[in-house]
């Protein structure tokens, strides 16, 4: 099961892939240009007071918390979990 | 005969693209780390093998989409200047994301020469890129480049030289999935009846940007009889769901490109995610940026003391000559009491103001001013702007001007115009010699502390004012922030003088016309009317001063020091040149002792002097560009008579609170 939270939200520290962006429709694109592209994994690197410093792609970027509300994200799994 | 090319160098941020510009040009001209270095049009030109290069270097850009106001500048160039070819500087870590202004290029039919900037460290990573297939695929010539060492530059210039000698390339096309091909179709038809248009601009580029609602591309279609069509064909439907779906299809394009040309290896931690982890930190980072600045400061002015012994000599034996063979009473005065002690007392500083450029220009091109924009980010946001405000707010280390030019990488209006607006707080290098003077004279062996002191008075000003604006006059909340961070990377060192040299030279340029022109007037009205003691209160300045020294009396500062503060409009430079020329002292440090000397100047004075000159209306060039950017008389009246009056409240509160503690 997955849930999608925005990446404010997430548990520091670990991966996860972008969902959606929810914001309008210049500041997706944006993203987007910027190489932020749908499904790419986000590695965080570090949090400042609420600021985000992420790598996606290969390239390092910072957020704000307010973009960081935007951006929907999911947990990525290594292997298919297994239950039982 | 030769033949002029014309070239435009194009790119996303952070890839190298200014220094491949410097290495094309051997232009002087500034690179930094971090987006928007670009901030004004550029060019150079090149001689090759018979043919005259003139060579524009465009803003860093991720899109042509025009988003904010470098975008425009960039895309307004291509596509209405058309530059016989256009050099894209891509990042060759990130192929990825470089290509998809690559792909945007193409649609426009641009004659398109890739440099893979940075292909060694793509190459010590283990990336095989290949170029032949690259070129192939797209249509395009490719070079493999290292521009910090100058690799490949020869290469580029024979492939600029030798692309506009093959046919012109025909639009790439990328296709868009069914329904929006449709609809570009639909639109290419209806373009297609003007053909006044078409001959400008490719029909599908133009089609595509419609679909896109580009409204630069809709303005151009305002002249012409097909306008009413094109906007009744629009209305039709929604285009916004195509929007970010035709920026996935350029990506699904690059995404089947890629592997055909290039095998990428996974990065592990890089060394400057490292760096990061410490630079960064949460408890770190602000005593970090605090340190390194408090640094860049002590250093300005321990290193440049030696040297302005030195100076200082030189310019006393000129004074002390002049005043021995010059017969003429007032020839001597005017070139030693004058000239020599105004202009004296200004080059004085130039040591200091190279080493403070130098400083600067390293902090930019390590990468570590992104750093800085994201550590500030929180505070920034509290006092409603966004982290990305602060790099102008840096760059106002330097100089306001650029600072202030430097905001257009700022997409939001409200943020920018209070970007600019609080950017002259931030204590710019004229301010420099004001603080050396007085805090070398008064505070000896604290001066560095007294200076650095005032540095961080200049941001507190600049943020609180911003959150005083935001809450009264730009309401709203500051855009979300997003910024690509550079890889570290170790400043080259020519890249640092040139530009320590660059603005230097300009700070010169100032001293010989501006400021020249200042103590001069300043001279004039010391030694006249005739026969009057030369500076004293009775001459013409006195005059002046004594007229405005109600004015800044309740500061406790005296005619001499309102005089200088008029002059120093002009350029805060004259603030000092001006008390100089005043004092009469004749060139080197003598300014110094007579300051000491003067019953009107006390420490507590000085420190009021300086905190007024660090926040009253920033000089006349500051002025001018607020006036330009903001487009707006209001704003510039705005700027100066609030920051006057911020000058006045804290420079009377410093020195009531230093009378009391000194």
């Amino acid at each position: 099961m997955t849930s999608k939270i925005p990446l404010s939200m997430f548990p520091s520290g670990q991966a996860c892939q972008i969902c959606d962006v929810c914001a309008g429709k210049g500041l997706k694109r944006r993203l987007v240009e910027m190489g932020l592209t749908p499904e790419s994994i986000i590695q965080p690197l570090g949090c400042n007071r609420g600021s985000l410093l992420i790598s996606v792609n290969g390239s390092r970027y910072a957020l704000g918390r307010g973009m960081a509300n935007k951006i929907m994200v999911q947990p990525v799994y290594e292997e298919v979990p297994q239950f039982g | 005969m030769a033949e002029k090319i014309k070239v435009a160098v194009a790119g996303n941020p952070n890839v190298g693209k200014t220094t491949i510009f410097n290495a094309l040009t051997g232009a002087r001209q500034k690179i930094g780390n971090w987006p928007g270095v670009t901030v004004e049009k550029k060019e150079g030109t090149k001689k090759h093998k018979g043919h005259v290069l003139e060579i524009v270097d465009l803003p860093g850009t991720y899109s042509l989409s025009a988003y904010s106001a470098d975008e425009v500048v960039a895309r307004d160039y291509i596509i209405d200047e058309k530059p016989d070819v256009v050099v894209q500087v891509l990042d060759s870590t990130n192929l990825e994301r470089n290509l998809y202004l690559t792909s945007q290029l193409l649609e426009m039919g641009t004659n398109l020469v890739l440099a893979l900037n940075m292909s060694d460290r793509a190459e010590m990573r283990g990336d095989d890129i290949d170029i032949p297939r690259l070129e192939s695929l797209l249509g395009v010539s490719a070079i493999k480049t290292v521009a910090n060492e100058g690799g490949g530059i020869e290469a580029l210039l024979d492939s600029i030289v030798s692309k506009t000698e093959s046919n012109p390339p025909k639009p790439h096309e990328i296709g868009y999935g069914k329904t929006v091909e449709e609809k570009i179709c639909a639109l290419e038809d209806i373009l297609g009846n003007d053909t006044e248009l078409t001959k400008h601009y490719p029909a599908r580029w133009m089609a595509v940007k419609l679909l896109e609602g580009d409204e630069n591309v809709l303005s151009k279609l305002s002249s012409s009889n097909i306008e009413g069509k094109v906007q009744n064909y629009l209305s039709g439907f929604d285009n916004e769901e195509y929007e970010v779906e035709m920026a996935d299809k350029r990506y699904e394009f690059i995404g089947a490109l890629l592997p055909q040309v290039c095998t990428t290896c996974a990065e592990d931690v890089s060394p400057s995610d490292m760096v990061d982890k410490v630079v960064t930190n949460k408890y770190l980072g602000i005593p970090i940026f605090l340190s390194l600045m408090w640094g860049m400061f002590e250093l300005t002015f321990a290193l440049g003391t030696p040297f302005m012994g030195l100076i200082g000599k030189f310019f006393g034996w000129l004074g002390g000559a002049v005043a021995a063979n010059i017969e003429s009473a007032w020839l001597a005065s005017l070139l030693g009491d004058g000239i020599i002690a105004g202009v004296c007392s200004v080059l004085l500083f130039v040591p200091n103001i190279f080493i403070l450029f130098f400083a600067i220009a390293l902090l930019e091109n390590s990468g570590y001013m992104a750093r800085a924009a994201f550590i500030m980010d929180k505070l920034m946001y509290k006092m409603g702007l966004q982290g990305k405000s602060f790099i102008p707010m840096l760059m106002g280390f330097g100089c306001s001007v650029p600072a202030i030019m430097a905001t257009r990488t700022l997409e939001d209006e409200k943020d920018r115009l209070i970007t600019m607006l609080v950017t002259p707080f931030m204590s710019c290098g004229a301010r420099l010699p004001v603080y050396i003077l007085l805090a070398g004279t008064f505070f000896g062996r604290e001066a560095g502390s007294v200076i650095f002191g005032l540095y961080v008075l200049g941001i507190l000003v600049a943020i609180l004012s911003a959150k005083l604006f935001r809450t009264f006059i730009a309401k709203g909340q500051p855009s979300p922030f997003i910024m690509e961070l550079p890889p570290y990377t170790r400043p080259s060192l020519v890249n640092s003088l040139l530009y320590m040299w660059n603005q230097g030279y300009l700070y010169l340029k100032k001293v010989g016309t501006v400021i020249i022109g200042g103590v001069m007037l300043v001279w004039v009205l010391a030694y006249f009317p005739q026969g009057v003691e030369y500076g004293s209160a009775e001459s013409l300045i006195g005059s002046l001063g004594q007229l405005i020294e109600p004015l800044v009396a309740p500061l406790g500062f005296d005619w001499k020091i309102a005089v200088a503060l008029i002059f120093g409009v002009v350029a805060k430079e004259i603030v000092v040149g001006s008390l100089g020329t005043l004092y009469g002292t004749g060139g080197g440090e003598s300014l110094s002792p007579a300051l000491l000397a003067d019953p009107s100047f006390s420490p507590a004075i000085a420190l009021g002097l300086m905190v007024f000159t660090l926040l009253y209306v920033p000089c006349f060039g500051a002025v001018a560009v607020i006036k330009k950017e903001t487009g707006s008389w209001k704003w510039m009246f705005f700027q100066a008579a609030y920051s006057t009056a911020v000058a006045w409240v804290l420079a009377l509160v410093t020195v009531l609170v230093a009378n009391l503690v000194l």
